[in-house]
């Protein structure tokens, strides 16, 4: 019964910020604090979702005061299923930070990695649209000073080239705030629906609100700052960016037009399927001309966060379950696939793909995490990804516009091309070398596990289909 | 616990359990990987038998399992399953022999089985498919299972045959998907029935199923190697022997003719898609690659290429007898699917045995052959008649069913393309036969190998044994009850209105 009269709500949101605090306090103790923290939060996640499961979506006024005044935090099946991934890809990558930094990296990593994820659990969790501005600032700076921790010229200007683009995001999304909250004097998203109104203000407000998240969502051609940043980062700042940070902002987007905007745009909502379109052809081109495997994974991403925009034209509750889908099988996949190039790199010194062979083979296990991660990225059967485009196929045809259909076919043979671009190393008739490397198995497995459940979400498909439907996300604004 | 929902499932583990089990053992545990190999086999075998004898006995074998919204993975023994999946299971069993003793001391043999028992789960999992989607999952999991067998000596020409292999099997899987989902979005189910589930939209939406009936046989035809999509296959020759010889008998292109199978009778149903005038154009189809795979079969010096070009041919004999409609010719096209296997298979184990004994690789350099190694170029020849369709042997019992069914739809022009087909497949097979018994050796074999006083390795020699014995029986017991033409007669009772 103790369980049931915490709010799990906020537990969500501190514990990761004490533990931050923790491991900015105890630097000599970072990797168990931190590694504390996670297991706690999981178990949070685990209670709160439960919570949610048997009491539907839940809305908690912080310290009692409610909106307008004070602080809302709300939870529906969007949100819980992005705080559980974010639980389950952070959990991964802190296990495998263990392992992969040394203990002067991590005196810097941990306590940034916490606030990271305090940001994004706050954000997930935010009912207001000036919450999630402040969460957006928080992520975007942790994000920054984590690319700049590899250190050299390279991985400074990615991080200084990524600073900018975040701050220019964000400053749209402000400026668009006002506007929003000079026309109806609130921010909370529940009354800002209620308000809203097409006039030209509103429609300033949603063009640079989506303009600034579209620019931090790196949707082509917004995407150039994400390539050198995801690829210069240490391995598991890679994965968090790739699988949950551009993550972070697409969600925002996805609540603003499905709650705050549901004004039905034709034209706007098949430019965003163009763009979205343009994103998985060219990124999935661009990763097949790619030399580093780094770089080739950076630019799959950009490929497949293209997905998720084509959900827009379509704009069925099958469509956006699918683009959800999308997004979660990749955050596991696409995580598994930076875990395990960082294995490769740390093993060879390098990440070129041509001379991956020696290395791969003596790295099976890794090399078997990256094919199954790929499986889902091809989305072939049976994996998370598949059953995400699936859905998006199905929608795409039974409302007749089968020209997405063909684009999405288009994106998994090229996601194909690249991969076996990478795997067809593995099977050389190159000499098996017997040095040792300094992979340790675990983050061998981090990697293998990780990609193993991008597989088994094609398997449970209907478990977490069942929990999008809490509060019903998906049935209101665009989706009608 | 319900045995009868479990047994398909069981099926399937036979050869996935062992096949995990192997990827992690050690390359050094022959012993271990051996025992697993054909534990899993000789369980398969059990299980199969099992599950005929309780099919007969009234028995119903269905798991299924939620997959996507609205649709279940479903795997059921019925009875064009069992065909095939009795098919594999036997096969299976003799490659695995064949395949222990072909890779005796060579590099990644745990990597190797591995993948084999994963390519026998995908077949086994395609036969027992009991609707459209769970057949897709396994036809990729397939395409993805064999790649690393293809590509497995490691040389550049294998990785060139990787390459090509994949641009064709991804992009057929692609096609294949997008007709499935439209399908499904037109029916609203996936379910394989007898006789078809599109009757009520026959009228309403002609074109559109059309267009996806050509979207299904197109990436259906990538595997089963139609015409103009069969450039894949014999690039796929530089595999190990015992992975051509499952490719083109068992797994990867029979798991296209099946779902040419499956697609026609129990999505479209034959009447149905008589109706929209789409059987013939695959019959024509069917026809042209029977002609084209002969006609290159014989320009090819490569013993494994002819054999390659000649399994394009060969496995068009199935579709051309799905697509003539009639049941006779249905009969025949059903008992192709295991005769062709039985065949074909042998003359890849004794290919392959050339290769590894004598070094032999080239038609050109077989002259005298058959008195260094009679055994094997005794299967040899059994098989060859076998597919230049001699009586008693398995292949003219498909011929004549095919014919026979030919004749009884009017369609008569396919008994010129039968004919024409024997005599090319007699013009590329006897010489062969002629160069190996009667004319003398050249001298000193490529690269000779000596095995004592056997001509080769036991394991190596007595699967062609088995499976060439098998060829004549399936011929001389046809109408013995079991056999594989009873069985064929046994489904098109279920497949056409009575």
């Amino acid at each position: 019964m103790l369980m049931q009269n915490i709010p799990w709500l906020v537990m969500m949101i501190v514990l990761p910020l004490v533990g931050a605090m923790f491991c900015f306090l105890f630097p000599q103790r970072v990797k168990l604090l931190g590694l504390i923290t996670a297991l706690v939060i999981v178990v949070s996640v685990t209670a709160l979702a439960s919570q949610v499961v048997e009491q539907g979506a839940l809305r908690y006024a912080v310290g009692g005061w409610g909106a307008p005044l004070g602080i809302n935090l709300y939870v529906d099946g969007l949100s819980l299923l992005m705080l559980l991934v974010t639980a389950l890809v952070g959990l991964a990558i802190s296990v495998y930070s263990i392992a992969y930094f040394n203990q002067e990296k991590s005196q810097h990593f941990w306590p940034l990695w916490m606030l990271l994820w305090t940001a994004l659990n706050a954000l997930f969790l935010s009912a207001d649209l000036f919450n999630l501005y402040v969460t957006l600032e928080l992520l975007g700076l942790s994000a920054v000073a984590l690319v700049a921790l590899a250190g050299g010229a390279n991985a400074l200007g990615a991080a200084m080239r990524y600073l900018f683009v975040s701050l220019l995001g964000s400053l749209f999304y402000l400026l668009a705030l006002a506007l929003l909250y000079h026309s109806f004097a609130t921010v909370d998203i529940a009354i800002l629906a209620q308000r809203i109104e097409a006039t030209p203000a509103v429609w300033a407000a949603m063009a640079l609100m989506t303009a600034g998240l579209l620019l931090k969502t790196a949707l082509f051609p917004l995407h150039f700052w994400l390539p050198p940043a995801h690829a210069n980062a240490p391995a598991p700042v890679s994965a968090l960016l790739s699988a949950l940070v551009v993550k972070a902002s697409f969600y925002i987007l996805l609540r603003l037009w499905l709650e705050v905007f549901p004004l039905p745009n034709a034209a706007l909502v098949q430019f965003l399927g163009l763009l979205g379109s343009g994103a998985v052809l060219w990124g999935g081109v661009q990763a097949l001309r790619q030399t580093r495997l780094k770089m080739l994974i950076a630019y799959s991403t950009v490929a497949q966060l293209g997905y998720l925009f084509i959900a827009f034209p379509l704009a069925t509750s099958m469509a956006w379950k699918g683009a959800l889908y999308l997004l979660i099988s990749h955050a596991l996949a696409k995580s598994s696939m930076f875990l395990a190039a960082g294995n490769l790199q740390l093993f060879g010194g390098h990440d070129r793909i041509t001379h991956l062979d020696r290395v791969a083979q003596r790295l099976p296990l890794t090399l078997a995490a990256f094919a199954l991660a790929g499986v889902s990225i091809m989305g072939l059967p049976p994996s998370g990804g598949f059953v995400g485009k699936w859905l998006l196929l199905d929608a795409a045809l039974r409302t007749g516009q089968w020209w997405w259909a063909v684009i999405l076919i288009l994106g998994s043979l090229l996601a194909a091309a690249y991969i076996f671009k990478v795997i067809g190393h593995a099977f050389t008739q190159a000499e098996v070398p017997h040095e040792e490397g300094e992979v340790s198995r675990m983050m061998e497995w981090v990697a293998f596990v990780l990609a193993l459940a991008a597989i088994v979400l094609g398997l449970i498909a209907s478990w977490p289909l069942a929990l999008m439907d809490i509060g019903t996300p998906f049935n209101s604004g665009v989706a009608q | 616990m319900n045995w009868d929902a479990m047994l398909p499932l069981f099926i399937l583990a036979s050869s996935l359990v062992p096949g995990l089990i192997i990827f992690t053992l050690p390359e050094e545990a022959v012993r271990t990987r051996v025992t697993l190999n054909m534990t899993g086999a000789l369980i398969k075998v059990a299980l199969v038998g099992f599950v005929i004898w309780g099919v007969l006995n009234g028995h119903h074998y269905e798991t299924r399992l939620p997959f996507l919204p609205g649709l279940d993975l479903v795997l059921r023994a019925d009875a064009l399953s069992i065909l095939f999946i009795t098919l594999s299971t036997v096969l299976w069993l003799v490659t695995t022999i064949y395949a222990i003793g072909y890779l005796e001391n060579s590099p990644h043999r745990s990597r190797f089985f591995g993948f084999f028992s994963l390519c026998v789960t995908a077949t086994i999992g395609v036969a027992l498919a009991g609707n459209l989607i769970t057949f897709v999952l396994f036809y990729e999991l397939l395409t993805l299972a064999a790649y690393p067998l293809i590509v497995h000596r490691g040389t550049e020409e294998s990785h060139r045959a990787g390459r090509t292999y994949l641009i064709y099997t991804i992009t057929g899987g692609a096609l294949l998907l997008v007709g499935t989902v439209w399908l499904y979005g037109l029916a609203g189910s996936l379910e394989f029935t007898h006789r078809g589930f599109i009757s009520e939209l026959v009228e309403s939406h002609r074109s559109a199923l059309i267009i996806i009936f050509t979207l299904l046989i197109a990436g259906l035809g990538v595997k089963a190697a139609l015409v103009p999509f069969h450039g894949w296959l014999p690039q796929a020759m530089v595999a190990p022997a015992p992975v051509s010889a499952l490719l083109h008998a068992v797994a990867v292109v029979k798991a296209g003719a099946f779902g040419i199978v499956r697609v026609v009778y129990d999505v479209y149903g034959i009447e149905f898609a008589a109706g929209l005038g789409v059987t013939l154009p695959l019959a024509i189809l069917a026809a042209v690659t029977i002609i084209y795979g002969s006609l290159r079969a014989l320009m090819q010096d490569d013993l494994k290429r002819r054999l390659a070009f000649s399994t394009v041919s060969q496995i068009s004999y199935i579709i051309l007898g799905v697509a003539i409609v009639g049941p006779m010719a249905t009969i025949g096209g059903l008992v192709h699917l295991v005769h062709q296997g039985v065949m074909k298979i042998t003359l890849f184990f004794c290919a392959g045995n050339l290769a590894e004994t004598l070094g032999i690789h080239k038609i050109s350099e077989m002259d005298g052959v058959g008195r260094r190694m009679p055994w094997t170029m005794a299967a040899f020849t059994i098989a060859a008649f076998g597919m230049i369709g001699a009586p008693p042997l398995a292949g003219f019992v498909s011929k004549w069913y095919l014919g026979l069914g030919a004749l009884e739809a009017g369609q008569d022009w396919v008994i010129f393309v039968l004919i024409g087909s024997s005599l090319l497949n007699a013009a590329y097979f006897l010489p062969v036969l002629h160069s190996a018994w009667f004319k003398k050796p050249m001298g000193n074999w490529p690269a000779e190998r000596s095995f004592g006083r056997m001509e080769t390795a036991l394991t190596l020699l007595v699967p062609p044994v088995i499976t060439a014995c098998l060829v004549l029986l399936l011929g001389l017991l046809a109408s013995a009850p079991f056999s594989a033409l009873q069985w064929a007669q046994f489904i098109t009772t279920l497949e056409y209105a009575p």
